[in-house]
């Protein structure tokens, strides 16, 4: 902020507006409730869900129109509000991320009756502008606020159907965990606060690149900063070991936040985790680093163990659980590559991810409300209860799996290159071989819809307009990006750069 | 009519006709074969002017592979690291994309009768056309795999649905898991020489184009060519790794044998060589030596356990391994010869054992068994598959006048005056001249096994006393069952009659690889006493071409 002016200038208006359009529609979604007759519920969540659609159109129409925020700015110029955001590139990709998936989520739980409530949607909102300044912050102190105020309001998300008791049992269990993991993440940020006397992770890691900053012998301490920063990020991405909530949380929480802890928590933790390390704040981004050897053996054990441990669930929610553990895996395979072209690979990643996983999500919502269990068994015979639902499914799976003409292909493909690129072509090799155990589970799935039977198969499934919506959305998202993949790749390639402003 | 897009039509009509057919209502399901028939018979004609075409205007002898590609198509695709979409053909892949386009159709109206979800199955057989002709006309790598990975979904979800119940969930399951290892296993060494590129003066890009002009480095070459080309003779069958096949064959319902056996192997042999042999020639010359000894195993291995099958399905998926060895043999000779059969087998292969599987499959839709024990005296009702499935069966033993002649004498000889090559720094030292003569007088014993277990099933099944009372509801074959067999065994004895129809624009197709190998090779090319009075004979047998 210009310290003549108590105004913000614009572009410092524009870096926030997402958010304060988002306050707004909060406050619209409460008071609409109010008004609201019994019969007439389900419109508070299409005022949410359309409401998010004009964010997102408003903050892509910047862009476009605009080119705000502007790519070619330099670090100081992109930091904004005292520096505690960065607005750039990587900011508006995440955020078109966080806003596709709250819109599609907001247009799948409409017609699920216990979740019509304006409270829920307002909480679902409220978690987005988290993500979204997780996304933008550049201070350790706005990344804190930011993860806390996403995390609370997906606790309370996850136990949001108090008469479940699998449900409550999970928002407690992701609360405890949740608020311990970001104890220690505090704890380490105090540290590093303590050893550098600077809370702005461009400024601190401006001042780790210089020798001599960081005296040798409090070097064990940074590290050991380094490890509670790392548990506290690796919870946000349930990264292995820091995982064990993610599969009780999921199975227990509403579908639809299932889906969108699934997705949008994660691309937003995967936000805060890339800028952070690809900055350097903890130690020069490259291949010595303690932390890249700390990070390296996570995406290993992350891909592997979620890929194992999900070929053994017999509950969807849960699969899709251990399935995000490893997609979180393959994630960060490109940020452990350490160039501008992985980073944008694991943006584009995780884009392809939100459009993949909320459709996957979708169908199970839909089968689940139909069924009133997550069990495998109730996709057995889908393809014939529910052709288009299969489809959708089918198409997700895919893409999950890695496998054209679905945006998953793409997706890896651009993994496994950037890591070959960084010459490190082992770690691509290993999750080549990941992407097979994956492949296992998901056409497992593929063959329950299309090959059994089940006794219930004259029974169709019921899908609602805002839901069929919302599932052709996203089956659209998926084959655009998996066969015109170029203008996106483009773009998050170029915001990939955005993590390295110091290096080149 | 200059430009327009014939090879984008015919690989991305399939894929739209399958969108289409997904969105039928359910009352007008039936509609779904006609249009899978529309798509396919447009691809065919397509195809065949493609080919007409190409045959028009063979490019010159010494033509760079740049030079011989035709029908070329470039759009961007992802312009930032180098993938575009580039479609053309060269002779071989214009033969191949007939190929496919007539097993398609062939396919289409032998599944005509299909009533379990038909939608989905024409659907997911359309998608199935579309990767494997995407993979004949692409240009460019990424391109290539793309395709690659989308003919193997649908074989999964055909084979998993439509198969024989007994086996195809774990058939499906072994063959998906072996294809896409073996194509993801390509994948890393072939990152890695695209990351070679910049090192080499040219701009990182998957055009394969560039490629084939660049020559990477020796080491680089040497240890990126196994993983690539055994990546995807995993698709060819290539033993050790041939198991998928004949499990997949036999679970496989009859259209998508067909196509299975008769196109998306030679998808395996067609990728290993374009993206093996043809790009990484030094890493070729220096494996082949050694792999040439699997392909033996393949031949000779098959065979003896196609000896073996009581079930025709399984008779004709280890005939199937057996043969597909001889184009692998073909590839590993590394001259003119070899590789000129291999393109031709690959063609008469493909053709043969649609038929087999077409024959094979009606008999098993009006006796529903396919045990040649409880088989017998089916000439009797159905003479008509019986003929075409000795035709077949003289095919694969190699008999002059039909295509199997023109396409394994020439691999033969290839293999015999391999053996007159002169190679320096193979793999543990090997000199072909030592051992590729006996290698092929070993092979051709693999056709007289073929010979005796064709004989055999001719014998068991077709043969013998018909029980009438055992097949008191047995149905004569359909006006549409005769087409297909017919269309089948006149190309059978059409390429056997005339090779020149095909061999010419093979050998367009193939000259640039065998150019590649004969740049790196330190012998030269001098045709040798052997190869030329080879091609003397082949020429005599084909009146002259």
């Amino acid at each position: 902020m210009n310290p003549q002016s108590l105004l913000p200038s614009v572009p410092e208006f524009l870096a926030i507006l997402p958010e304060i359009s988002l306050v707004i529609l909060i406050v619209a979604v409460l008071a609409y409730d109010r008004i609201l007759k019994p019969a007439e519920r389900r419109r508070v969540g299409l005022l949410a869900a359309w409401g998010s659609i004009v964010i997102l159109l408003i903050t892509v129409g910047l862009w476009v129109l605009f080119r705000e925020p502007e790519p070619n700015r330099s670090l100081v110029e992109s930091l904004m509000w005292g520096g505690m955001i960065r607005n750039d590139l990587i900011t508006l990709i995440f955020r078109v991320m966080f806003l596709v998936a709250v819109a599609i989520v907001s247009l799948i739980s409409l017609d699920v009756p216990a979740l019509q409530r304006g409270e829920y949607f307002a909480l679902l909102l409220s978690a987005t502008i988290g993500f979204s300044l997780m996304a933008a912050g550049s201070d350790m102190i706005m990344l804190f606020l930011a993860i806390e105020t996403a995390s609370i309001s997906l606790y309370i998300l996850t136990g949001f159907l108090t008469d479940d008791r699998r449900s409550t049992e999970a928002g407690i269990k992701y609360f405890v965990y949740g608020a311990f993991a970001s104890a220690i993440m505090l704890y380490g940020l105090s540290l590093v606060y303590g050893i550098t006397a600077q809370t702005n992770i461009y400024v601190i890691a401006s001042l780790v690149a210089q020798s001599g900053a960081i005296p040798p012998e409090i070097n064990g301490l940074f590290l050991l900063a380094t490890v509670m920063i790392v548990a506290g990020f690796g919870f946000k991405i349930s990264a292995v070991p820091f995982h064990f909530w993610t599969p009780d949380a999921y199975e227990g929480a509403p579908a639809p936040v299932t889906a969108f802890v699934s997705t949008a928590s994660k691309a937003a933790g995967f936000a805060v985790t890339i800028r952070v390390f690809a900055a350097g704040a903890l130690g020069a981004p490259n291949f010595d680093s303690e932390w890249w050897a700390m990070l390296v053996a996570i995406t290993i054990v992350t891909m592997t163990l979620g890929n194992i441990l999900a070929i053994f669930q017999s509950n969807i929610k849960r699969m899709l659980a251990y399935s995000s553990i490893a997609q979180a895996g393959y994630t960060l395979i490109g940020l452990v590559a350490l160039t501008p072209d992985g980073s944008g690979a694991a943006m584009f990643y995780l884009l392809m991810y939100v459009f993949t996983n909320v459709a996957a999500f979708g169908v199970v919502v839909l089968v689940s409300r139909e069924t009133g269990s997550d069990d495998m068994q109730d996709f057995y015979g889908l393809s014939r209860r529910a052709p288009y639902l299969a489809l959708a499914m089918l198409f997700a799976l895919l893409s999950l799996g890695g496998i054209p003409p679905t945006a998953g292909f793409i997706g890896k493909f651009f993994i496994f290159k950037a890591a070959v690129d960084a010459g490190l072509w082992w770690l691509a090799l290993i999750g080549v071989l990941n992407a097979f155990i994956g492949l296992y589970y998901y056409l497992s799935v593929v063959k329950y819809m299309y090959l059994y039977r089940s006794d219930d198969e004259e029974e169709r499934i019921p899908v609602s307009r805002a839901a069929s919506v919302a599932l052709a959305l996203s089956v659209l998202g998926i084959i655009y990006l998996g066969i015109a993949a170029g203008p996106a790749f483009e773009w998050t390639r170029q915001a990939g750069a955005a993590f390295f402003p110091f290096s080149g | 009519m200059e430009n327009f897009p014939f090879l984008s039509v015919i690989t991305l009509l399939p894929i739209f006709m399958a969108a289409v057919i997904l969105l039928l209502p359910e009352e007008r399901k039936e509609n779904a074969r006609m249009l899978g028939l529309a798509a396919t018979l447009t691809g065919l004609i397509l195809a065949a002017y493609v080919y007409v075409a190409y045959y028009q205007n063979l490019p010159a002898e010494g033509a760079s592979w740049r030079e011989t590609l035709l029908f070329v198509e470039e759009y961007n695709w992802v312009p930032g690291i180098g993938i575009n979409y580039i479609a053309a053909v060269d002779g071989l892949s214009a033969t191949l994309v007939l190929l496919t386009a007539i097993v398609g159709v062939g396919g289409v109206l032998i599944s005509w009768g299909i009533e379990d979800r038909p939608r989905e199955f024409f659907a997911f057989f359309m998608l199935l056309v579309a990767g494997v002709q995407g993979v004949f006309i692409a240009v460019d790598g990424f391109m290539l795999f793309f395709f690659y990975e989308l003919a193997v979904l649908p074989m999964y979800v055909l084979i998993v649905i439509w198969g024989w119940e007994r086996t195809r969930e774990y058939a499906a399951m072994k063959l998906t898991l072996y294809l896409l290892i073996g194509s993801f296993i390509a994948l890393v060494p072939f990152l890695v020489l695209y990351f070679n590129m910049p090192a080499l003066g040219q701009e990182s890009t998957f055009d394969l184009r560039v490629w084939a002009e660049t020559d990477f480095p020796r080491n680089l070459q040497l240890w990126t060519f196994l993983p690539v080309f055994l990546g995807f003779g995993v698709l060819a069958g290539l033993w050790p790794f041939h198991n998928w096949s004949p499990d997949g064959h036999v679970a496989a319902p009859t259209a998508v044998s067909m196509i299975h056996a008769g196109v998306l192997m030679k998808l395996g042999a067609y990728a290993s060589m374009r993206v093996g042999i043809q790009l990484i020639p030094e890493g070729a010359v220096y494996w082949l030596p050694l792999i040439i000894l699997f392909t033996v195993v393949n031949v000779i291995y098959g065979s003896l356990i196609a000896m073996r099958q009581r079930d025709m399905k399984y008779l004709i998926g280890y005939s199937s391994v057996s043969h597909m060895g001889l184009v692998t043999m073909g590839f590993a000779a590394m001259n003119m010869n070899g590789f000129t059969g291999a393109g031709i087998q690959m063609v008469s292969h493909g053709v043969m054992t649609a038929l087999f599987f077409a024959v094979v499959g009606m008999i098993y839709d009006r006796a529903h068994t396919r045990d040649m024990d409880a088989l017998s005296g089916m000439g009797t009702v159905l003479p008509a598959a019986m003929v075409a499935f000795t035709i077949g069966g003289l095919v694969s033993m190699g008999m002059p006048g039909l295509s199997g002649f023109i396409a394994e004498f020439p691999i033969f000889l290839g293999v015999w005056s391999g053996g007159t090559l002169n190679l320096s720094e193979t793999i543990l030292n090997l000199n072909p001249a030592n051992y590729y003569p006996i290698l092929a007088i070993i092979t051709v014993f693999g056709i007289i096994i073929t010979a005796a277990y064709i004989l055999r099933a001719i014998g068991t099944v077709f043969l013998g006393d018909y029980d009438g009372e055992k097949w008191h509801d047995m149905r004569p074959l359909l006006s549409i069952d005769y087409l297909t067999l017919a269309a089948f065994v006149l190309i059978l004895i059409v390429i056997g009659v005339f090779p020149e129809v095909i061999a010419p624009i093979v050998q367009s197709g193939v000259r640039p690889v065998v150019g590649r190998l004969d740049e790196v090779q330190q012998a030269g090319t001098v045709l040798n006493s052997v190869q030329s009075s080879a091609i003397d004979i082949l020429n005599w047998l084909g009146g002259a071409s």
